[in-house]
Protein backbone atom coordinates (compact mmCIF):
# COMPACT_ATOMS: atom_id res chain seq x y z
CA UNK A 1 0.00 0.00 0.00
CA UNK A 2 1.47 3.35 -1.02
CA UNK A 3 0.48 6.99 -0.87
CA UNK A 4 -1.72 6.66 -3.97
CA UNK A 5 -3.93 4.05 -2.31
CA UNK A 6 -4.38 6.47 0.56
CA UNK A 7 -5.34 9.23 -1.89
CA UNK A 8 -7.91 6.96 -3.54
CA UNK A 9 -9.34 5.86 -0.20
CA UNK A 10 -9.63 9.44 1.07
CA UNK A 11 -11.46 10.51 -2.11
CA UNK A 12 -13.87 7.57 -1.78
CA UNK A 13 -14.34 8.35 1.91
CA UNK A 14 -15.23 11.99 1.22
CA UNK A 15 -17.63 10.98 -1.54
CA UNK A 16 -19.41 8.46 0.71
CA UNK A 17 -19.58 11.08 3.49
CA UNK A 18 -21.16 13.59 1.09
CA UNK A 19 -23.73 11.11 -0.26
CA UNK A 20 -24.46 9.96 3.29
CA UNK A 21 -25.03 13.56 4.36
CA UNK A 22 -27.48 14.09 1.47
CA UNK A 23 -29.47 10.99 2.51
CA UNK A 24 -29.41 12.17 6.13
CA UNK A 25 -30.64 15.64 5.24
CA UNK A 26 -33.33 14.48 2.80
CA UNK A 27 -34.65 11.63 4.98
CA UNK A 28 -38.39 12.26 5.50
CA UNK A 29 -38.02 11.36 9.19
CA UNK A 30 -36.32 14.72 9.76
CA UNK A 31 -38.85 16.84 7.91
CA UNK A 32 -40.76 17.84 11.05
CA UNK A 33 -37.63 18.85 12.97
CA UNK A 34 -36.32 20.86 10.01
CA UNK A 35 -39.66 22.64 9.56
CA UNK A 36 -39.49 23.57 13.22
CA UNK A 37 -35.94 24.87 12.84
CA UNK A 38 -36.81 26.80 9.67
CA UNK A 39 -39.54 28.65 11.59
CA UNK A 40 -37.21 29.84 14.37
CA UNK A 41 -36.92 33.39 12.93
CA UNK A 42 -40.67 33.78 13.55
CA UNK A 43 -40.86 32.16 16.99
CA UNK A 44 -39.71 34.90 19.38
CA UNK A 45 -41.87 38.00 18.83
CA UNK A 46 -42.78 38.25 22.54
CA UNK A 47 -39.15 38.54 23.64
CA UNK A 48 -38.50 41.12 20.92
CA UNK A 49 -41.52 43.18 22.00
CA UNK A 50 -40.43 42.99 25.65
CA UNK A 51 -36.94 44.20 24.72
CA UNK A 52 -38.25 47.07 22.61
CA UNK A 53 -40.54 48.22 25.43
CA UNK A 54 -37.69 48.07 27.92
CA UNK A 55 -35.44 50.05 25.58
CA UNK A 56 -38.05 52.78 25.10
CA UNK A 57 -38.66 52.91 28.87
CA UNK A 58 -34.97 53.26 29.67
CA UNK A 59 -34.51 55.82 26.92
CA UNK B 1 -29.45 40.09 43.08
CA UNK B 2 -32.68 42.02 42.47
CA UNK B 3 -31.45 42.94 39.02
CA UNK B 4 -30.77 39.29 38.27
CA UNK B 5 -34.22 38.28 39.48
CA UNK B 6 -35.99 40.82 37.33
CA UNK B 7 -33.93 39.65 34.37
CA UNK B 8 -35.09 36.11 35.00
CA UNK B 9 -38.71 37.15 35.33
CA UNK B 10 -38.69 39.41 32.29
CA UNK B 11 -36.01 38.13 29.94
CA UNK B 12 -34.95 40.60 27.27
CA UNK B 13 -32.32 40.74 24.55
CA UNK B 14 -29.16 42.86 24.52
CA UNK B 15 -29.94 45.34 21.73
CA UNK B 16 -27.43 47.95 22.93
CA UNK B 17 -24.36 46.25 21.45
CA UNK B 18 -26.29 45.47 18.25
CA UNK B 19 -27.26 49.15 17.96
CA UNK B 20 -23.67 50.30 18.50
CA UNK B 21 -22.32 47.98 15.83
CA UNK B 22 -25.19 48.80 13.44
CA UNK B 23 -24.54 52.55 13.66
CA UNK B 24 -20.79 52.03 13.24
CA UNK B 25 -21.48 49.93 10.14
CA UNK B 26 -22.91 53.03 8.49
CA UNK B 27 -20.11 55.28 9.78
CA UNK B 28 -17.27 52.97 8.68
CA UNK B 29 -19.05 52.28 5.40
CA UNK B 30 -18.93 56.00 4.63
CA UNK B 31 -15.28 56.33 5.68
CA UNK B 32 -14.09 53.22 3.82
CA UNK B 33 -15.98 54.02 0.62
CA UNK B 34 -14.81 57.65 0.67
CA UNK B 35 -11.20 56.42 0.72
CA UNK B 36 -12.15 54.05 -2.11
CA UNK B 37 -13.49 56.88 -4.26
CA UNK B 38 -10.36 58.91 -3.45
CA UNK B 39 -7.91 56.20 -4.55
CA UNK B 40 -10.00 55.48 -7.65
CA UNK B 41 -9.62 59.19 -8.48
CA UNK B 42 -5.86 58.96 -7.84
CA UNK B 43 -5.62 56.18 -10.43
CA UNK B 44 -7.44 58.33 -12.98
CA UNK B 45 -5.63 61.56 -12.05
CA UNK B 46 -2.31 60.71 -10.32
CA UNK B 47 -1.73 64.37 -9.39
CA UNK B 48 -4.20 63.75 -6.56
CA UNK B 49 -1.38 61.98 -4.69
CA UNK B 50 -0.20 65.54 -3.92
CA UNK B 51 3.32 64.10 -3.45
CA UNK B 52 2.46 63.42 0.20
CA UNK B 53 3.79 60.04 1.39
CA UNK B 54 0.85 59.36 3.72
CA UNK B 55 -1.65 60.39 1.05
CA UNK B 56 -0.13 58.12 -1.60
CA UNK B 57 -2.17 55.37 -3.32
CA UNK B 58 0.17 52.70 -1.95
CA UNK B 59 -0.65 53.61 1.65
CA UNK B 60 -4.30 54.51 1.19
CA UNK B 61 -5.23 51.35 -0.73
CA UNK B 62 -4.75 49.04 2.30
CA UNK B 63 -6.58 51.64 4.38
CA UNK B 64 -9.53 51.34 1.97
CA UNK B 65 -9.55 47.51 1.94
CA UNK B 66 -9.18 47.24 5.73
CA UNK B 67 -11.87 49.86 6.31
CA UNK B 68 -14.49 48.32 4.03
CA UNK B 69 -13.77 44.66 4.87
CA UNK B 70 -13.00 44.73 8.58
CA UNK B 71 -14.56 48.01 9.76
CA UNK B 72 -17.72 48.17 7.60
CA UNK B 73 -18.16 44.44 6.91
CA UNK B 74 -16.89 43.45 10.34
CA UNK B 75 -19.26 45.79 12.19
CA UNK B 76 -22.16 44.51 10.07
CA UNK B 77 -21.23 40.92 10.95
CA UNK B 78 -20.89 41.69 14.68
CA UNK B 79 -24.22 43.55 14.72
CA UNK B 80 -26.22 40.94 12.83
CA UNK B 81 -24.59 37.87 14.45
CA UNK B 82 -25.28 39.21 17.97
CA UNK B 83 -28.86 39.99 16.91
CA UNK B 84 -29.54 36.72 15.10
CA UNK B 85 -27.97 34.47 17.73
CA UNK B 86 -30.15 36.03 20.45
CA UNK B 87 -33.37 35.94 18.48
CA UNK B 88 -33.02 32.41 17.11
CA UNK B 89 -31.72 30.97 20.41
CA UNK B 90 -34.39 32.95 22.31
CA UNK B 91 -31.90 33.96 24.98
CA UNK B 92 -29.89 37.07 25.90
CA UNK B 93 -26.13 37.21 25.12
CA UNK B 94 -24.25 35.42 27.92
CA UNK B 95 -22.41 38.56 28.99
CA UNK B 96 -23.18 42.23 28.33
CA UNK B 97 -19.71 43.19 29.56
CA UNK B 98 -17.85 40.84 27.21
CA UNK B 99 -20.05 41.96 24.33
CA UNK B 100 -19.21 45.60 25.13
CA UNK B 101 -15.52 44.67 25.23
CA UNK B 102 -15.74 43.22 21.72
CA UNK B 103 -17.35 46.46 20.52
CA UNK B 104 -14.73 48.78 21.98
CA UNK B 105 -11.89 46.37 21.19
CA UNK B 106 -12.93 46.17 17.53
CA UNK B 107 -13.20 49.97 17.28
CA UNK B 108 -9.69 50.22 18.75
CA UNK B 109 -8.41 47.82 16.06
CA UNK B 110 -9.99 49.98 13.37
CA UNK B 111 -8.59 53.23 14.74
CA UNK B 112 -5.12 51.67 15.05
CA UNK B 113 -5.34 50.59 11.41
CA UNK B 114 -6.41 54.07 10.34
CA UNK B 115 -3.34 55.55 12.06
CA UNK B 116 -0.63 53.00 11.20
CA UNK B 117 -1.44 52.30 7.54
CA UNK B 118 -1.04 55.92 6.30
CA UNK B 119 2.21 56.05 8.33
CA UNK B 120 3.46 53.19 6.17
CA UNK B 121 3.59 50.64 9.00
CA UNK B 122 2.66 47.42 7.24
CA UNK B 123 3.53 43.72 7.04
CA UNK B 124 2.85 44.01 3.28
CA UNK B 125 0.63 40.91 3.36
CA UNK B 126 -2.54 41.70 1.44
CA UNK B 127 -5.64 41.99 3.69
CA UNK B 128 -3.31 41.21 6.66
CA UNK B 129 -1.25 44.42 6.57
CA UNK B 130 -1.63 45.30 10.25
CA UNK B 131 1.53 44.95 12.34
CA UNK B 132 2.02 42.53 15.21
CA UNK B 133 0.67 44.52 18.20
CA UNK B 134 -2.62 45.03 16.34
CA UNK B 135 -2.61 41.35 15.30
CA UNK B 136 -2.49 40.39 18.97
CA UNK B 137 -5.33 42.79 19.78
CA UNK B 138 -7.42 41.27 16.96
CA UNK B 139 -6.79 37.78 18.36
CA UNK B 140 -7.95 38.81 21.84
CA UNK B 141 -11.11 40.50 20.57
CA UNK B 142 -11.87 37.52 18.33
CA UNK B 143 -11.57 35.02 21.19
CA UNK B 144 -13.97 37.14 23.28
CA UNK B 145 -16.34 37.24 20.28
CA UNK B 146 -16.23 33.42 20.05
CA UNK B 147 -16.94 33.11 23.81
CA UNK B 148 -19.96 35.42 23.60
CA UNK B 149 -21.34 33.80 20.44
CA UNK B 150 -20.87 30.12 21.29
CA UNK B 151 -21.67 30.70 24.96
CA UNK B 152 -25.03 32.13 23.90
CA UNK B 153 -25.69 29.14 21.65
CA UNK B 154 -24.83 26.81 24.54
CA UNK B 155 -27.48 28.48 26.70
CA UNK B 156 -30.19 28.55 24.02
CA UNK B 157 -33.87 28.02 24.82
CA UNK B 158 -34.73 26.78 21.33
CA UNK B 159 -34.11 23.11 20.51
CA UNK B 160 -32.39 23.65 17.21
CA UNK B 161 -29.36 25.72 16.24
CA UNK B 162 -30.78 27.76 13.36
CA UNK B 163 -28.79 27.51 10.10
CA UNK B 164 -27.74 31.18 10.19
CA UNK B 165 -25.81 30.42 13.39
CA UNK B 166 -23.96 27.59 11.67
CA UNK B 167 -22.71 30.02 9.07
CA UNK B 168 -21.79 32.69 11.64
CA UNK B 169 -20.09 30.02 13.78
CA UNK B 170 -17.98 28.68 10.90
CA UNK B 171 -17.01 32.27 10.03
CA UNK B 172 -15.82 32.93 13.60
CA UNK B 173 -13.81 29.69 13.87
CA UNK B 174 -12.27 29.84 10.40
CA UNK B 175 -11.25 33.51 10.70
CA UNK B 176 -9.53 32.74 14.04
CA UNK B 177 -7.53 29.91 12.46
CA UNK B 178 -6.68 31.93 9.32
CA UNK B 179 -5.66 35.05 11.23
CA UNK B 180 -3.40 33.26 13.69
CA UNK B 181 -1.62 31.04 11.16
CA UNK B 182 -1.07 33.74 8.53
CA UNK B 183 0.04 36.33 11.11
CA UNK B 184 2.82 34.22 12.68
CA UNK B 185 5.64 36.75 12.62
CA UNK B 186 8.75 37.78 14.49
CA UNK B 187 8.99 41.39 15.75
CA UNK B 188 12.44 42.88 15.12
CA UNK B 189 12.29 44.29 18.68
CA UNK B 190 9.67 44.51 21.39
CA UNK B 191 9.50 48.29 21.03
CA UNK B 192 9.41 48.29 17.21
CA UNK B 193 6.32 48.35 15.03
CA UNK B 194 7.96 46.02 12.53
CA UNK B 195 7.96 42.25 12.14
CA UNK B 196 8.89 39.59 9.61
CA UNK B 197 6.68 36.64 8.67
CA UNK B 198 7.96 33.22 9.74
CA UNK B 199 7.21 31.96 6.22
CA UNK B 200 9.43 32.56 3.19
CA UNK B 201 9.28 32.19 -0.59
CA UNK B 202 6.61 30.00 -2.17
CA UNK B 203 5.39 28.74 1.21
CA UNK B 204 4.78 32.35 2.23
CA UNK B 205 2.80 32.94 -0.96
CA UNK B 206 0.71 29.80 -0.44
CA UNK B 207 -0.03 30.56 3.24
CA UNK B 208 -0.89 34.14 2.30
CA UNK B 209 -3.41 33.10 -0.39
CA UNK B 210 -4.79 30.26 1.68
CA UNK B 211 -5.54 33.08 4.14
CA UNK B 212 -6.54 35.57 1.44
CA UNK B 213 -9.05 33.39 -0.35
CA UNK B 214 -10.58 32.09 2.86
CA UNK B 215 -10.95 35.65 4.09
CA UNK B 216 -13.22 35.85 1.03
CA UNK B 217 -14.76 32.45 1.76
CA UNK B 218 -15.42 32.79 5.45
CA UNK B 219 -15.34 36.50 6.31
CA UNK B 220 -17.05 37.78 3.14
CA UNK B 221 -19.16 34.72 2.26
CA UNK B 222 -20.05 32.41 5.17
CA UNK B 223 -20.65 35.32 7.55
CA UNK B 224 -22.88 37.14 5.07
CA UNK B 225 -24.73 33.92 4.19
CA UNK B 226 -25.56 33.76 7.90
CA UNK B 227 -27.03 37.25 7.48
CA UNK B 228 -28.92 36.09 4.38
CA UNK B 229 -30.45 33.07 6.15
CA UNK B 230 -32.05 35.26 8.80
CA UNK B 231 -32.91 38.54 7.09
CA UNK B 232 -34.23 37.24 3.75
CA UNK B 233 -36.82 34.91 5.37
CA UNK B 234 -37.66 37.55 7.99
CA UNK B 235 -38.13 40.40 5.51
CA UNK B 236 -40.05 38.16 3.08
CA UNK B 237 -42.21 36.85 5.95
CA UNK B 238 -41.74 33.19 5.07
CA UNK B 239 -39.32 30.45 6.16
CA UNK B 240 -36.32 29.58 4.02
CA UNK B 241 -37.11 27.63 0.81
CA UNK B 242 -35.27 24.42 1.76
CA UNK B 243 -33.74 23.81 5.16
CA UNK B 244 -32.29 20.53 3.84
CA UNK B 245 -30.49 22.30 1.02
CA UNK B 246 -29.06 24.75 3.55
CA UNK B 247 -27.43 21.86 5.45
CA UNK B 248 -25.97 20.19 2.36
CA UNK B 249 -24.64 23.43 0.89
CA UNK B 250 -23.22 24.57 4.24
CA UNK B 251 -21.00 21.49 4.65
CA UNK B 252 -20.05 21.45 0.97
CA UNK B 253 -19.13 25.16 1.08
CA UNK B 254 -16.91 24.96 4.18
CA UNK B 255 -15.25 21.74 2.98
CA UNK B 256 -14.38 23.06 -0.50
CA UNK B 257 -13.57 26.76 0.08
CA UNK B 258 -10.46 25.96 2.11
CA UNK B 259 -8.77 24.44 -1.00
CA UNK B 260 -9.34 27.23 -3.51
CA UNK B 261 -6.47 29.57 -2.53
CA UNK B 262 -3.88 28.42 -5.13
CA UNK B 263 -5.90 30.00 -7.97
CA UNK B 264 -4.33 33.31 -6.84
CA UNK B 265 -0.93 31.87 -7.78
CA UNK B 266 -1.45 30.52 -11.32
CA UNK B 267 1.74 30.53 -13.43
CA UNK B 268 3.95 31.34 -10.44
CA UNK B 269 6.64 29.28 -8.63
CA UNK B 270 3.86 27.31 -6.91
CA UNK B 271 4.05 23.65 -8.09
CA UNK B 272 1.79 22.92 -11.06
CA UNK B 273 -0.19 20.23 -9.27
CA UNK B 274 -1.12 22.71 -6.50
CA UNK B 275 -2.28 25.23 -9.11
CA UNK B 276 -4.44 22.60 -10.82
CA UNK B 277 -5.86 21.44 -7.48
CA UNK B 278 -6.81 25.03 -6.66
CA UNK B 279 -8.46 25.43 -10.06
CA UNK B 280 -10.52 22.22 -9.79
CA UNK B 281 -11.64 23.00 -6.24
CA UNK B 282 -12.63 26.52 -7.37
CA UNK B 283 -14.76 25.04 -10.16
CA UNK B 284 -16.49 22.64 -7.74
CA UNK B 285 -17.19 25.62 -5.49
CA UNK B 286 -19.80 26.85 -7.97
CA UNK B 287 -22.25 24.18 -6.74
CA UNK B 288 -22.37 25.02 -3.01
CA UNK B 289 -22.26 28.76 -3.79
CA UNK B 290 -25.28 28.54 -6.05
CA UNK B 291 -26.98 26.29 -3.51
CA UNK B 292 -27.05 29.28 -1.17
CA UNK B 293 -28.12 31.72 -3.86
CA UNK B 294 -30.96 29.47 -5.07
CA UNK B 295 -32.12 28.85 -1.50
CA UNK B 296 -32.29 32.59 -0.84
CA UNK B 297 -34.01 33.44 -4.12
CA UNK B 298 -36.58 30.63 -3.91
CA UNK B 299 -37.56 31.81 -0.42
CA UNK B 300 -39.37 34.54 -2.30
CA UNK B 301 -41.41 32.17 -4.48
CA UNK B 302 -45.03 33.18 -3.99
CA UNK B 303 -43.94 36.49 -2.50
CA UNK B 304 -42.30 38.14 -5.50
CA UNK B 305 -44.91 40.91 -5.44
CA UNK B 306 -43.34 42.18 -2.20
CA UNK B 307 -40.36 43.38 -4.24
CA UNK B 308 -42.59 46.00 -5.83
CA UNK B 309 -43.22 47.81 -2.56
CA UNK B 310 -40.33 46.86 -0.28
CA UNK B 311 -36.94 48.39 -1.15
CA UNK B 312 -35.27 46.57 1.80
CA UNK B 313 -36.25 43.22 0.30
CA UNK B 314 -35.00 44.53 -3.04
CA UNK B 315 -31.56 45.21 -1.50
CA UNK B 316 -31.46 41.65 -0.15
CA UNK B 317 -32.58 39.94 -3.34
CA UNK B 318 -30.40 41.97 -5.71
CA UNK B 319 -27.43 41.23 -3.44
CA UNK B 320 -28.16 37.53 -4.01
CA UNK B 321 -28.13 38.07 -7.78
CA UNK B 322 -24.72 39.73 -7.51
CA UNK B 323 -23.60 36.84 -5.28
CA UNK B 324 -24.70 34.34 -7.93
CA UNK B 325 -23.00 36.35 -10.65
CA UNK B 326 -19.66 36.77 -8.88
CA UNK B 327 -19.57 33.12 -7.74
CA UNK B 328 -19.99 32.14 -11.38
CA UNK B 329 -17.34 34.60 -12.52
CA UNK B 330 -14.86 33.44 -9.84
CA UNK B 331 -14.66 29.77 -10.87
CA UNK B 332 -14.48 30.86 -14.51
CA UNK B 333 -11.52 33.16 -13.77
CA UNK B 334 -9.79 30.38 -11.83
CA UNK B 335 -9.51 28.28 -15.02
CA UNK B 336 -5.84 28.61 -15.94
CA UNK B 337 -6.41 29.60 -19.59
CA UNK B 338 -8.89 32.32 -18.58
CA UNK B 339 -6.60 33.38 -15.75
CA UNK B 340 -3.69 33.87 -18.15
CA UNK B 341 -5.76 36.68 -19.67
CA UNK B 342 -7.41 38.08 -16.54
CA UNK B 343 -4.64 37.88 -13.94
CA UNK B 344 -2.99 41.18 -12.86
CA UNK B 345 -5.61 43.15 -14.83
CA UNK B 346 -8.52 45.31 -13.66
CA UNK B 347 -10.87 42.37 -14.36
CA UNK B 348 -9.82 41.03 -10.94
CA UNK B 349 -10.70 44.36 -9.31
CA UNK B 350 -14.07 44.30 -11.08
CA UNK B 351 -14.73 40.74 -9.88
CA UNK B 352 -13.87 41.65 -6.30
CA UNK B 353 -16.22 44.63 -6.36
CA UNK B 354 -19.13 42.73 -7.86
CA UNK B 355 -18.81 40.63 -4.70
CA UNK B 356 -17.91 43.48 -2.36
CA UNK B 357 -20.38 46.15 -3.52
CA UNK B 358 -23.08 43.95 -5.04
CA UNK B 359 -23.16 41.12 -2.51
CA UNK B 360 -21.48 42.08 0.79
CA UNK B 361 -22.40 45.77 0.93
CA UNK B 362 -25.92 45.43 -0.43
CA UNK B 363 -26.94 42.55 1.86
CA UNK B 364 -25.45 44.45 4.83
CA UNK B 365 -27.30 47.62 3.87
CA UNK B 366 -30.56 45.65 3.57
CA UNK B 367 -30.01 43.99 6.95
CA UNK B 368 -29.16 47.32 8.64
CA UNK B 369 -32.31 48.95 7.20
CA UNK B 370 -34.26 46.02 8.66
CA UNK B 371 -32.54 46.42 12.05
CA UNK B 372 -32.39 50.17 12.65
CA UNK B 373 -36.13 50.75 13.30
CA UNK B 374 -36.26 47.75 15.67
CA UNK B 375 -33.18 48.93 17.56
CA UNK B 376 -34.56 52.45 17.97
CA UNK B 377 -38.08 51.31 18.85
CA UNK B 378 -39.70 52.60 15.64
CA UNK B 379 -42.19 50.95 13.34
CA UNK B 380 -40.13 51.52 10.21
CA UNK B 381 -37.34 53.64 8.76
CA UNK B 382 -37.96 57.40 8.66
CA UNK B 383 -38.30 57.39 4.86
CA UNK B 384 -39.04 54.39 2.64
CA UNK B 385 -38.59 56.57 -0.45
CA UNK B 386 -35.02 57.36 0.53
CA UNK B 387 -34.28 53.61 0.93
CA UNK B 388 -35.56 53.19 -2.61
CA UNK B 389 -33.33 56.01 -3.86
CA UNK B 390 -30.38 54.42 -2.08
CA UNK B 391 -31.19 51.07 -3.68
CA UNK B 392 -31.03 52.47 -7.21
CA UNK B 393 -27.84 54.42 -6.50
CA UNK B 394 -26.17 51.26 -5.15
CA UNK B 395 -27.26 49.18 -8.12
CA UNK B 396 -26.25 51.75 -10.76
CA UNK B 397 -22.96 52.47 -8.97
CA UNK B 398 -22.06 48.77 -8.83
CA UNK B 399 -22.95 48.15 -12.48
CA UNK B 400 -20.86 51.14 -13.65
CA UNK B 401 -17.93 49.95 -11.53
CA UNK B 402 -17.88 46.35 -12.69
CA UNK B 403 -18.56 46.96 -16.38
CA UNK B 404 -15.77 49.57 -16.61
CA UNK B 405 -13.36 47.12 -14.97
CA UNK B 406 -14.42 44.28 -17.31
CA UNK B 407 -13.65 46.46 -20.30
CA UNK B 408 -10.34 47.63 -18.80
CA UNK B 409 -9.31 44.12 -17.75
CA UNK B 410 -9.89 42.47 -21.11
CA UNK B 411 -8.27 45.42 -22.87
CA UNK B 412 -5.17 45.23 -20.66
CA UNK B 413 -4.94 41.42 -20.93
CA UNK B 414 -5.14 41.54 -24.73
CA UNK B 415 -2.66 44.40 -25.06
CA UNK B 416 -0.10 42.73 -22.77
CA UNK B 417 -0.17 39.45 -24.71
CA UNK B 418 -0.06 40.97 -28.23
CA UNK B 419 3.13 40.09 -30.15
CA UNK B 420 4.55 41.36 -33.42
CA UNK B 421 5.70 38.91 -36.10
CA UNK B 422 9.32 39.26 -34.97
CA UNK B 423 8.38 38.31 -31.40
CA UNK B 424 8.56 41.77 -29.84
CA UNK B 425 5.69 43.16 -27.76
CA UNK B 426 3.15 45.22 -29.73
CA UNK B 427 2.41 47.60 -26.85
CA UNK B 428 4.49 49.08 -24.08
CA UNK B 429 3.00 48.86 -20.57
CA UNK B 430 2.29 52.57 -20.42
CA UNK B 431 0.18 52.34 -23.58
CA UNK B 432 -2.16 49.97 -21.72
CA UNK B 433 -2.33 52.47 -18.84
CA UNK B 434 -3.29 55.27 -21.24
CA UNK B 435 -5.93 53.06 -22.83
CA UNK B 436 -7.38 52.34 -19.35
CA UNK B 437 -8.03 56.02 -18.58
CA UNK B 438 -11.71 56.15 -19.67
CA UNK B 439 -12.48 53.06 -17.58
CA UNK B 440 -10.84 54.63 -14.56
CA UNK B 441 -13.03 57.72 -14.91
CA UNK B 442 -16.20 55.63 -15.20
CA UNK B 443 -15.11 53.75 -12.07
CA UNK B 444 -14.75 57.02 -10.12
CA UNK B 445 -18.29 57.98 -11.21
CA UNK B 446 -19.75 54.57 -10.25
CA UNK B 447 -17.96 54.57 -6.90
CA UNK B 448 -19.05 58.13 -6.15
CA UNK B 449 -22.69 57.21 -6.84
CA UNK B 450 -22.45 54.19 -4.51
CA UNK B 451 -20.77 56.34 -1.85
CA UNK B 452 -23.42 59.07 -2.09
CA UNK B 453 -26.07 56.42 -1.43
CA UNK B 454 -24.38 55.76 1.90
CA UNK B 455 -24.78 59.44 2.84
CA UNK B 456 -28.50 59.18 2.16
CA UNK B 457 -28.55 56.11 4.39
CA UNK B 458 -26.79 57.98 7.19
CA UNK B 459 -29.41 60.78 7.02
CA UNK B 460 -32.24 58.24 7.06
CA UNK B 461 -30.70 56.39 10.03
CA UNK B 462 -30.20 59.66 11.93
CA UNK B 463 -33.82 60.74 11.35
CA UNK B 464 -35.05 57.29 12.44
CA UNK B 465 -33.01 57.50 15.64
CA UNK B 466 -34.49 60.84 16.71
CA UNK B 467 -37.12 60.54 19.42
CA UNK B 468 -38.97 63.70 18.43
CA UNK B 469 -39.59 62.64 14.83
CA UNK B 470 -42.08 59.99 13.72
CA UNK B 471 -41.48 58.00 10.53
CA UNK B 472 -43.08 59.46 7.42
CA UNK B 473 -46.32 57.83 6.35
CA UNK B 474 -45.50 54.72 4.36
CA UNK B 475 -46.54 54.77 0.68
CA UNK B 476 -49.90 53.07 0.16
CA UNK B 477 -48.44 49.99 -1.55
CA UNK B 478 -45.83 49.52 1.15
CA UNK B 479 -48.37 49.46 3.96
CA UNK B 480 -50.48 46.96 2.00
CA UNK B 481 -47.47 44.62 1.87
Amino acid sequence: MDINDLRGISTAFLMITFIGMCFWAYNSKRKKAFDEAANLPFADEELNQATMQEEVKNG
Amino acid sequence: MSELNSALEHPTYNYKVVRQFAVMTVVWGIVGMLVGVLIAAQLAWPALNFDLPWFHFGRLRPLHTNAVIFAFGGSALFATSYYVVQRTCQVRLISDKLAALTFWGWQLVIVSAAITLPLGLTTSKEYAELEWPIDILITVVWVLYAIVFFGTIARRKANHIYVANWFYGSFIIAVAVLHIINSLEMPIAMNAFKSYSIYAGTVDAMVQWWYGHNAVGFFLTAGFLGMMYYFVPKQAGRPVYSYRLSIVHFWALVAVYIWAGPHHLHYTALPDWAQSLGMVMSLILLAPSWGGMINGMMTLSGAWHKLRSDPILRFLVVSLSFYGMSTFEGPMMSIKTVNSLSHYTDWTIGHVHSGALGWVAMISIGAIYHLIPILFGKERMYSTNLINTHFWMSTIGTVLYITSMWVNGILQGLMWRAYNQDGTLTYSFVESVTASYPGYVVRVIGGAIFFSGMLIMAYNVYMTSRKDIAPQAAPAVASAA
